[in-house]
């Protein structure tokens, strides 16, 4: 005999309350937070590097740099000038949680800083269920990947709200098709905005900090 | 695979439920999983089976619905059910939709085995 007793309860919801807890400080600081995922090596370090570069003089950038093993990309953050970086080394987990970032983002003090980006560990499945207190959840995908890649993991293409298309300057050597990957992209998730760039030749940044730049004064006037 | 990481929040919620309502054994354990919840059904069991082990759910078998994906659209108001991926209204195309089911990951009953009373002499 058996008796079945009713749980209405979210898995996640320990770490969705923790994640609630960084988005109301990063919004009662007027932070504009982003959570940066993407496979391995589709280019999330070189684009965040590029845009310390070239926007640290207008803006106080604090960012977090999730890896699997080794501190290499926040080494690699920290020499592209950032001061307010850290590293979250999850010794084998495949994704962050919201515990992860909520235990470094007091050494970062989020009260003097205007952008957090969270970058992620390279996955495009498992950081999609983990809600990190984030605005938004930046996707990348590179030409050197399939451009059926939205359709193979429509859980993070349906939660993110920008893709960005890396490597642009190698469409001509590879079989990936622009136009392809932002049909299927478009089905899966309609109300994505799409960023196309090269961070090697340049092309299409000035669009992405334009972009950043206006997300960060909305932040700052809501 | 971060199901291992999902099977431990389960476990840790269901040894949280049966210390403060006091519950004896659990049979089963009910979950809701959606469709484009990004969580992968055979690999959530697979991994509660090895890590439930060394907890008292060693004998617990977790009972998972699927849930399909369906939005609602927000120009013309109808409900539908998302088919192979397409997130646009069947009926106006619109791309402007709500989702109404299909991210959930939620456990939502646990099956208790009722101690038999045993009689004296």
């Amino acid at each position: 005999m058996t008796t079945t007793i009713k749980l209405e309860k979210k898995v996640l919801s320990e770490n969705d309350k923790l994640a609630a807890e960084i988005r109301d400080e990063l919004t009662k600081n007027k932070v504009a937070a982003l959570n940066f995922v993407s496979s391995p090596g589709s280019g999330k370090t070189s684009l965040l590097e590029k845009t310390l570069q070239a926007l640290r003089s207008e803006m106080k950038i604090g960012m977090v740099a999730g890896d699997v093993q080794t501190e290499n990309d926040a080494k690699r953050l920290i020499s592209a000038g950032g001061e307010k970086i850290k590293p979250i080394v999850t010794g084998g987990s495949c994704h962050l949680d919201a515990k992860m970032v909520s235990k470094v983002l007091p050494e970062i003090d989020s009260s003097d800083l205007d952008l957090f980006i969270i970058e992620n560990v390279g996955n495009l499945v498992c950081p999609s269920s983990y809600d990190l207190g984030e605005d938004m959840k930046v996707v990348l995908i590179s030409v050197t990947e399939g451009d059926d890649k939205p359709l193979k993991y429509p859980s993070m293409f349906r939660r993110s709200s920008v893709m960005v298309i890396n490597k642009i300057d190698m469409l001509e050597l590879c079989d990936f098709s622009l136009e392809t990957v932002k049909k299927n992209a478009l089905q899966i998730n309609g109300d994505l905005k799409i960023f196309e760039l090269s961070c090697r030749t340049g092309e299409g940044l000035e669009e992405w900090y334009d972009w950043l730049k206006e997300l960060v004064k909305g932040k700052r006037e809501a | 695979m971060h199901e291992l990481s999902i099977a431990n929040s389960i476990i840790n919620i269901v040894l949280d439920e049966i210390k403060t309502k006091n519950l004896g054994e659990v049979k089963a354990i009910g979950l809701k999983i959606g469709a484009i919840s990004g969580i992968f059904p055979d690999a959530l069991e697979f991994g509660f089976d090895a890590i439930k082990l060394e907890t008292v759910l060693c004998k617990t078998k977790l009972e998972i619905e699927v849930i399909p994906i369906a939005g609602k659209c927000i120009n013309c108001s109808k409900s539908f059910e998302v088919r192979e991926l397409v997130f646009s209204c069947p009926h106006c195309q619109s791309t402007s939709i709500k989702m109404e089911q299909g991210e959930e990951l939620d456990i939502t009953y646990m099956e208790i085995a009722e101690e038999l009373e045993v009689e004296d002499g």
